[in-house]
């Protein structure tokens, strides 16, 4: 079953704990889906008011960086790892 | 007066006290996050940290002391047809509040335009959608240091709950009288010196870096314009340019003094291709005529090697008009408890100032 990792740098704000997505999902879209349905605080970290993965945020599904960053359609196996990460900017 | 000072910082909230005979930091939240807009409310604190990483947020502090997170203002679904907006459909920054109006009613001024509400003390938001639906809202643009427009002040009536004049950087001077029903661009009298000759009199491409309404008597406004100062004495609908600024007439931020009309603060720079304090020294301007002339302050504030800019929202006066408070871009604070008169630094270097607000 898909896993969703958080970066530990949103542990300051708020929980973000690894979720077990169960059998269902098959793309980021809807693997995170089912993370916030019991998360919702956690929507707006990611995702910006248009459902887009924010700028700054970076995802990787099964170790590859995912390209469809507006309608997150990239696809989700049924065993892989989903890692959110935050993105190298800033200072 | 008040004796407590909020300072939005690119590094945190700091919270100042006055005890005894002068101010210090008496408390710090959020502490290594930005903070775009602070502001108090029925004894509350609400704080916009805006994450580089994770988007605006939005917090409150509650009487007894603890901070929670609140509902984002968000904007509703992009439709489908909307490809000609120039302005995307996300909150980009919360770049201040203003209480007024009602109990509880709290605007927030945002990035990329759209003006927001709460009824709550700032639980759940929602758009003012008739503003943000104009058709001429897309004619708005960019300021500096973001690519969106943003509206920089909000001015509620204290007469009249229904009566909201927004300023937008750059997009003009909007008003509404029905409550947020229906919106006009109403600045007649601005001009800029950034448009083509035959545009720069034209209402919407006015860069209004920030207004501020004298609450005693509304009908006066005045206007820190990206160009020069402007005032009104009918609501922001004429204006009229003054032109005996000192040292300059760039800068940022603009207080009105709270009763009297003919007095407000202004913190100059050298425009505009610089935007330092004009020759290193940094003064606070103060006219008491209305505009006709100007005192340039400066005892307590840095003479030699000053380059602190001041932003719009880093400039406060409180309800008395004897203490004000200022931040800078370089981290300093500078409090007067005359008027103006004369100045005490806060014995800190704080990160760089976005906004201060006495509460």
């Amino acid at each position: 079953m898909p896993t969703v990792h958080f970066t530990s740098q949103l542990e300051r704000f708020l929980p973000a704990p690894s979720v077990d997505v169960g059998v269902g999902p098959e793309t980021l879209g809807a693997a995170l889906a089912a993370v916030f349905d019991g998360h919702p605080t956690l929507r707006g970290y990611i995702l910006d008011d248009q459902g887009a993965l924010r700028r700054h945020v970076a995802v990787f599904v099964a170790g590859v960086q995912v390209t469809d960053r507006e309608k997150l359609t990239d696809p989700v196996g049924p065993d892989d790892e989903i890692h959110v990460f935050q993105a190298l900017s800033g200072g | 007066m008040t004796d407590t000072i909020h300072v939005a910082t690119r590094k945190g909230l700091f919270e100042l006290k006055r005890t005894g005979g002068g101010w210090d930091v008496a408390d710090m939240h959020f502490l290594g996050d930005p903070i775009s807009a602070v502001a108090t409310i029925g004894g509350m604190t609400l704080a916009a940290p805006d994450l580089g990483h994770f988007g605006p947020k939005l917090w409150r502090r509650d009487e007894a002391g603890s901070w929670a997170e609140m509902a984002m203002p968000t904007f509703p679904e992009k439709p489908e047809n909307a490809e000609d907006d120039p302005h995307p459909w996300t909150l980009g920054r919360i770049w201040n509040f203003t209480p007024g109006g009602a109990e509880g009613r709290i605007y927030a001024g945002t990035m990329p335009g759209g003006l927001f509400r709460s009824d709550d003390l700032g639980e759940t938001w929602s758009l003012v959608e008739p503003l943000w639906r104009h058709p001429d809202r897309k004619k708005w643009f960019g300021v500096a240091g973001g690519e969106m427009p943003g509206i920089s002040s909000v001015l509620v009536d204290p007469r009249d709950a229904d009566h909201i004049t927004v300023g937008v950087s750059t997009g003009g001077v909007w008003s509404t009288r029905d409550g947020g029903e229906t919106w006009a661009v109403i600045n007649k009298g601005m001009v800029n010196e950034y448009m083509p000759p035959d545009q720069q009199g034209d209402p919407i491409p006015q860069d209004i870096h920030q207004l501020s309404q004298c609450p005693a008597q509304p009908d006066v406004v005045w206007c820190q314009h990206h160009s020069a100062i402007f005032r009104s004495t009918d609501g922001g609908e004429n204006w009229v340019m003054v032109d005996a600024a000192q040292p300059t007439g760039f800068g940022f931020a603009v207080q009105a003094h709270p009763t009297d009309p003919e007095t407000a603060w202004f913190v100059p720079a050298e425009k505009d291709e610089r935007r330092v304090p004009k020759d290193g020294k940094l003064v606070v301007s103060r006219t008491r005529d209305g505009g006709k002339s100007f005192d340039v302050l400066s005892n307590g504030l840095p003479q030699k090697h000053a380059y602190d800019l001041v932003y719009r929202h880093a400039l406060a006066v409180d309800a008395t008009g004897e203490r004000l408070v200022f931040g800078s871009t370089s981290g300093g604070v500078w409090i007067s408890e005359d008027a103006g008169d004369s100045w005490s630094a806060l014995d800190a270097r704080l990160p760089p100032v976005a906004a201060v607000a006495f509460s």
